[in-house]
């Protein structure tokens, strides 16, 4: 598809709103639908979105998979943090009310936030990082260059 | 209304599996597969249950088509023919289908504000959310604060998915010295 100018133009319009919309679901949660996993899926499918169209190696380039693979880790650790600073801030495991001196109803606000912060990370990180690797085992298991640029386009 | 639309959606997805059973070209079955997922996403939004719409339309019609398509390319695009009819799992099924609507002879109606999952703990969130947690959207509070344990065994068995895959698929470059 590297050579289809319509798809790549469409793409190149599509992909930074698709990304803004990831992004409104996810900060947009408290108060309408969506949250963590939506939007994380929804940065994914924008990612996969974008590897379709110019090639895997463009988005390895973008988003290396290095990172994809910090990124599945990370999220787990940030929400279990959040349960981690409830403790240290004197309430129970994922205690939001302590998170803010001042108000409770803060407290569960900024708890809310940063949960769902690390269940996108997650969520994102671990749907790229499957895609990556689907879509990398036809890249290796032929190695003539012919194979590899149809994988690498698909 | 809602009902009809809501009908004709089922009838169609059930248009849909017929066609995913009755074809033996993988392709189209994916493609099919995805046309389902769309309908699926559909009758959640008719239900009002936008967040699961936005989920399925998003992981079942976009991402888990693009990896059925990467899967494909690995394989034939052709289904072969089975070596013997599946009798026997065919009448498990069925026995297990007909037991399945047994079951929904025993729930409550649909849409019932008398079910029981309505009056358990449902009643506090919609009555105490306001002064705990004031998210206007309950299902975010519930899923993140209420329900905050869940969620996190959710996310770690979404990690676990990815960290499972990661070591069946990871293979090592052999470039070089190959120590195995």
């Amino acid at each position: 598809m590297k050579h289809d100018l319509i798809l790549r133009v469409i793409a190149k319009i599509l992909i930074p709103f698709l990304l803004l919309f990831a992004v409104y679901v996810q900060f947009h949660g408290d108060f309408g639908p969506g949250g963590g996993f939506q939007a994380g899926v929804i940065i994914a499918a924008a990612v996969v979105f974008y590897a379709l169209i110019f090639g895997l190696k463009a988005a390895h380039r973008m988003l290396p998979e290095s990172w994809v693979e910090s990124m599945m880790a990370l999220g787990v650790i940030l929400y279990a943090g959040v349960g981690v600073a409830g403790i240290v801030l004197g309430g129970n495991y994922l205690d939001y009310f302590v998170l803010d001196a001042h108000s409770t109803v803060h407290g569960q606000h900024r708890g809310i936030f940063w949960v769902e912060v690390g269940v996108a990370t997650t969520v994102s990180g671990v749907m790229l990082k499957i895609f990556y690797m689907f879509a990398d085992r036809g890249h290796l298991d032929r190695q003539d260059p012919a194979a590899s640029q149809e994988s690498a386009e698909l | 209304m809602d009902e009809i639309l809501i009908g004709g959606l089922l009838a169609l997805m059930v248009v849909t599996v017929w066609g995913i059973l009755r074809t033996r070209n993988l392709f189209a079955v994916v493609v099919l597969g995805g046309i389902y997922s769309f309908l699926t996403a559909t009758v959640m939004v008719a239900l009002d249950a936008v967040d699961v719409a936005m989920t399925e339309a998003a992981v079942g019609a976009g991402v888990s088509t693009v990896l059925l398509l990467g899967a494909l390319y690995l394989c034939r695009s052709e289904e072969a023919r089975p070596m013997h009819k599946p009798w026997g799992a065919m009448a498990l099924s069925a026995t297990v289908t007909l037991a399945l609507f047994h079951g929904t002879v025993g729930l409550p109606g649909f849409n019932d504000p008398q079910a029981p999952i309505h009056q358990h703990v449902a009643p506090r969130y919609l009555n105490e959310m306001k002064q705990e947690v004031d998210v206007p959207n309950v299902v975010t509070a519930v899923l993140a604060s209420y329900r905050g344990y869940d969620t996190l065994g959710e996310t770690t068995v979404v990690f676990t998915a990815g960290a499972g895959v990661v070591a069946l698929l990871r293979r090592r470059k052999r470039k070089g010295k190959d120590k195995a």
